[in-house]
């Protein structure tokens, strides 16, 4: 049997689970658990998007003047700062692959640094809203919120609530599911600088990097979605 | 390699290593599975105590035994355990986890380091839930409706949620695990046609497991965050629509009852097979009902809300659905009774589940039309009618595939055999008392008995008194498998390693098996239920 | 149906004999497939039972029987559905000309109120032979209006109206449950429909203390609250003109057109800013807080009784109460 075989024995690492066959199977196996815990991640974050979209529908008028007291400069730098992090990881795979342990520890360490800037940057928009009183609570006053001038719908208080509601949820088990990352990605550093990984065994680091791009691409739909709903200049 | 011990005990997963740290800290999936078969246990007898408090105080139409905030309590956390931390993980975690890789000639399961962690999430998720038994419970049905449970309950929702929360996470990293074994560890020559249905059936579960389960986790999530810090996601007095809680609730719930369903179907499929030693009837339609019935299972869920303020039209649309997804577990019920046609029939203990579980698991469905009937569901939704509905295809139809199937693969699992007529006793007494108990629940749910009810109209006593009669029957049937089984442990014949003349490559690694399952990696030339190239047992009813 | 062992409730209502007939035939049908079932099981058991020297038949299976009994099950599963749906579609759809009965369900008793004026807590008086709607919301929590006796149940719900209707067909007493889960009381939020012939329904109409039609106190609210002011009848306000509003479609400033049914009028008092129709300002003050659900309904039914009553109809009720009886 091929595990058991003199041969196969030296040619595969520690990193070989025994209940393995081969790596070829390790890495597969990894690899597929990976997209289905994804696939999971969706019907997760999916669950909120469908309420998102039926209140939206509802209450269009509350959401758009939600989305436009919304900082739009932080959440677009946010977005550069994940997209740029996605390139830092995709660059690390390839430097894992191609075995240069420096250039991978420098890009993980980057992308943790991007990391941590979206979630500095998101601390900041949420201290602002806080300061605004647009926390949902018994401190809630949306008030301040425009209507459009070019409808006559004003903005019922109650449902501006919904609204930010959803947008605390979504961006906050966003931010979880960074942080997760962030946590993530400090292990994966550390190992590869120990040297762990090579180019016949780079698995973490290209199932870590699934994820990160997973959480970088839920981003990618909550900006349009909270920030740019109605950004028509208000004349 | 390994050469077969003479000797009384050869090396095997359980006398491998001894002491606590070896069973806390195993990545062995068969020790993990006895690991959830004690927790699990331990969580029905917990739901089935208060299933009793409630047939206790519903012998009189009056509410004298408990008072009605504790009744309330009762009811909700009998469901709550019983599905979360019993049914859901039951069959999956202590048969599937035990013998998917030995039934596709595997070592270990894909991720035993996360099968481990599946265990230890339950365990938490357990405790946590036990707390908030402990410091008052929760009150909110099993069901978690809006707003009530967001704005007006006074109980411990928060932590049921959150416990139930993490609970899900268990059953997604166990169907993830099953789904990645099979399909990337069968051994050679194991193609996914000649997997035993067993495989088949598990991997739709595993399915469900996984798309449906983070639903319930975001929607649970989103109830605890509106209670913990007042958001008004489902508050109508903020605009918020109770109703969404309901559909993304019933999103992953009604799916559920098929993940508690599918692996009992398991179940039944090896037992009937083995013990008429014929292939099963049909493979390959069996094989596809189990996958139509995870696809059609989320199709559904709306059939739970036709009286909730949905349109007509979208309870028209479901309606139909609901009797689309009838079909492929109808086509399984005539494939397991052609099994028997011309076969060898034997009637062992399994076999009496597998039997009990075609009769009740027909029944429980044939019901189930009624309720998809949308002229009818107005009349009995929320009666008695659902109540034994439900629990004919749970308890008639999961707990008896899962009792069967610990009987069936209790020889390999311990290696040992339980006493074959305490076994059929109990079986007896389960299938007597479960009947006394849930068909009287038809008549008072047509004859207008809601559920939930802590005090009813007097002419509904007579038949309450007849259920809870039963469900003493109920109760004794259960607890003897725990007395013999652990009798076994010590005292019960040694099993060989296929005592039933099985088919299945778990049958052809001794009893208990060693650690990695096959003392050489299996090679795989024949079909599923190759009944025709294995002699039967000289007598099958193996006596103490 | 048996005297001592009833299988089902009294039949009271003409929807409840419907309702039955599908039961029926579905215990017919449940039972013959599970005799089926079990008989076959039976007969294969025993027939088939291990005997020494006789091996069993390996069978693969056949394309032919699982087709035949799929396709059957299938068939017979469509005509369930559509029986089951005509019934559902005519429970679900309340006649014309029905009379009303505003219900209000808060945690643990059934507010209803006639549109004639009555006011009852947990039980219901109507006359045997006329149409009634039942036009309902809750306080707090969802609840659900159930009435075995005439086969019918709707879940009542905080924030919105649910309707459900019936006819009732033979005098008596009938419970009445709530049937979703609501907190402590759940199974004590219970009450009693009495169904009376047509003369002694007039009688206690009549009887009790009245304090004028649901209409009539709606028309005063109407003016107490200051609706007047903007909601004129006589010249252009600066609110609509709300005779002939209702059933009516209204073109809201949003784009969207919605028929103005009791839901809409509800919003408008509710959270007037969500519902501008086209051409007005969003100056209507928010009602949320101020009044409360049997206002509501009062001014609901004020409101309904500004149009005229839908053609072919008996009638609604304007400001004097008006019992009319089909003609039978």
């Amino acid at each position: 049997m091929l595990s058991d075989s003199p041969i196969a024995v030296e040619q595969h690492g520690p990193e070989l689970l025994h209940h393995f066959v081969d790596a070829e199977q390790q890495r597969d196996a990894a690899s597929l658990g990976m997209w289905l815990f994804l696939a999971t991640e969706i019907m997760f974050f999916g669950g909120m998007f469908c309420a998102y979209l039926v209140y939206r529908y509802w209450y269009y008028n509350e959401f758009a003047a939600g989305s436009r007291s919304l900082d739009i400069y932080l959440g677009t730098i946010n977005t550069a700062v994940l997209i740029c992090s996605s390139l830092t990881v995709a660059l690390g795979v390839r430097a894992a692959q191609m075995g240069k342990r420096k250039l991978l520890v420098i890009l993980l360490l980057l992308t943790i640094v991007f990391g941590f800037a979206f979630l500095a940057i998101k601390g900041v928009e949420w201290y602002d809203k806080y300061k605004e009183h647009h926390v949902p609570g018994h401190s809630f006053n949306a008030s301040d919120l425009e209507k459009p001038p070019y409808s006559n719908g004003g903005i019922d208080q109650q449902h501006e609530q919904i609204y930010f509601s959803l947008y605390f949820a979504m961006t906050g088990l966003h931010a979880l599911h960074m942080i997760i990352g962030v946590g993530i990605f400090i292990f994966l550093t550390y190992y590869a600088w120990k040297g762990r990984y090579t180019p016949n065994y780079y698995t973490p680091v290209e199932i870590g990097g699934l994820y990160w791009h997973f959480v970088d691409i839920v981003w990618i739909y909550l900006f349009p979605l909270l920030y740019l709903i109605d950004r028509k200049p208000l004349r | 390699m390994a050469t077969v011990a003479v000797t009384a005990e050869r090396e095997n997963y359980l006398n491998q290593e001894y002491g606590i740290r070896s069973w806390l800290l195993t990545t062995d999936h068969k020790r993990i599975a006895l690991l959830y078969l004690i927790s699990i246990t331990f969580f029905f007898f917990v739901g089935g105590f208060f299933a009793l408090l409630i047939r206790l105080e519903l012998l009189t139409p009056a509410g004298d035994l408990v008072q009605a905030d504790t009744y309330n309590k009762l009811f909700s956390m009998h469901g709550q355990v019983m599905i979360f931390f019993f049914l859901i993980p039951s069959i999956p975690a202590v048969l599937g986890n035990f013998l998917v890789p030995l039934m596709i000639g595997a070592k270990d399961l894909a991720f035993p380091r996360i099968n481990l962690l599946s265990w230890y999430l339950y365990i938490i998720a357990g405790t946590i839930y036990l707390h908030c038994i402990v410091t008052g419970g929760v009150d909110t049905g099993w069901t978690f409706y809006t707003p009530f449970s967001t704005a007006f309950s006074n109980t411990k929702v928060i932590e049921a949620g959150i416990a139930i929360f993490i609970a899900g996470f268990s059953s997604i990293l166990t169907g993830l695990n099953f789904v990645v074994t099979i399909h990337r560890m069968r051994a050679p020559g194991m193609t996914w046609s000649r997997l035993p249905l067993f495989i088949w059936a598990h991997y739709a579960t595993s399915i469900i497991q996984l798309l449906g389960t983070p639903v319930l986790a975001i929607t649970l999530l989103l109830v605890v965050f509106e209670r913990a810090f007042n958001l008004g996601i489902f508050d109508p007095t903020r605009g918020g629509d109770p109703l969404l809680f309901q559909h993304l609730f019933w999103f992953y719930s009604h799916p559920a009852v098929y993940i508690m369903i599918l692996p009992a179907m398991a179940v039944e499929s090896e037992v009937v097979a083995c013990f008429a030693r014929k292939r099963v009837f049909g493979y390959n339609f069996v094989a596809m009902s189990s996958i139509a019935i995870a696809v059609f299972g989320f199709l559904v869920w709306a059939h739970h809300m036709f009286v909730a303020g949905i349109s007509l039209y979208s309870a028209l649309v479901f309606s139909i659905l609901s009797y689309l997804v009838a079909v492929p577990s109808a086509i399984k019920v005539f494939n397991w009774t052609a099994t028997m046609y011309k076969g060898s029939i034997s009637f062992t203990t399994p076999m009496l589940y597998a039997f009990g579980f075609i009769g009740l698991f027909t029944m429980g469905g044939l019901t189930g039309l009624f309720l998809a009937a949308l002229g009818i569901d107005v009349h009995v939704h929320d009666t008695y009618f659902v109540i034994a509905h439900f629990h004919y295809i749970m308890v008639g139809g999961a707990v008896m595939g899962y009792l069967g199937g610990l009987h069936f693969w209790w020889p390999k699992i311990s290696g040992r055999m339980y006493p074959e007529g305490w076994g059929r006793l109990a079986a007896l007494l389960v299938f007597a008392g479960f009947n006394l108990t849930f068909f009287p629940q038809f008549i008072l749910g047509y004859m207008g008995m809601p559920r939930r009810y802590w005090q009813y109209p007097p002419e509904f006593q007579v038949l309450n008194v007849l259920s809870t009669a039963g469900s003493t029957i109920l109760a004794i049937g259960y607890v003897l498998p725990m007395v013999y089984f652990l009798w076994s442990m010590r005292y019960g014949k040694i099993a060989s390693d296929n005592p039933w003349g099985a088919a299945g490559l778990e049958w052809k690694t001794s009893s208990p098996p060693p650690t990695f399952n096959f003392d050489e990696e299996p090679e795989v030339t024949w079909e599923a239920y190759n009944y025709e190239q294995i002699p039967a047992p000289a007598e099958v009813n193996v006596e103490r | 149906m048996f005297d001592n062992f009833p299988l089902w409730p009294v039949r009271a209502s003409t929807n409840a004999g419907n309702v039955d007939a599908l039961y029926i035939f579905l215990v017919a049908l449940s039972a013959f497939m599970c005799v089926a079932i079990f008989v076959m099981i039976l007969v294969f058991a025993t027939m088939y039972r291990r005997r020494r020297g006789v091996e069993a038949e390996q069978i693969e299976g056949s394309s032919a029987l699982e087709i035949t009994w799929s396709i059957i099950p299938l068939g017979i599963f469509m005509v369930i559905f559509l029986w089951g749906a005509v019934i559902y579609f005519h429970e679900r759809t309340p006649p014309q000309g029905a009379s009303e009965v505003y219900v209000v369900g808060k945690q643990w008793m059934w507010k209803l109120q006639h549109e004639e004026g009555p006011r009852e807590i947990n039980e219901l008086h109507v006359p045997v032979g006329r149409d009634v709607k039942l036009i309902m919301t809750s306080q707090d929590v969802i609840h659900s209006f159930y009435v075995p006796a005439f086969r019918i149940k709707q879940d009542v719900l905080p924030g919105r109206y649910t309707t459900a209707w019936f006819r009732a067909t033979r005098p008596g007493v009938y419970h009445l449950f709530c049937s979703q889960y609501c907190g402590t009381m759940h199974s004590g939020m219970i009450g009693q429909v009495t169904v009376m012939e047509p003369v002694q329904y007039e009688a206690w109409l009549s009887g009790g203390i009245t304090t004028g039609s649901l209409a009539a106190s709606g028309d005063s609210l109407f003016q107490q609250l200051g609706c007047s002011t903007c909601h004129r009848f006589d010249i252009q306000g600066r609110g609509p003109n709300l005779v002939g509003l209702f059933g009516h479609p209204v073109h809201l400033e949003d784009g969207r057109t919605v028929i103005a049914d009791e839901n809409y009028i509800r919003q408008c008092i509710l959270s007037p800013h969500a519902n501008i129709p086209s051409g007005f300002k969003p100056i209507m003050p928010v009602f949320q807080g101020l009044v409360s659900e049997e206002q509501l309904t009062a001014l609901v039914a004020y409101i309904k009784s500004l149009s005229p009553p839908p053609a072919g109809g008996q009638g609604g009720v304007s400001l004097a109460p008006k019992p009319q009886y089909p003609k039978e």
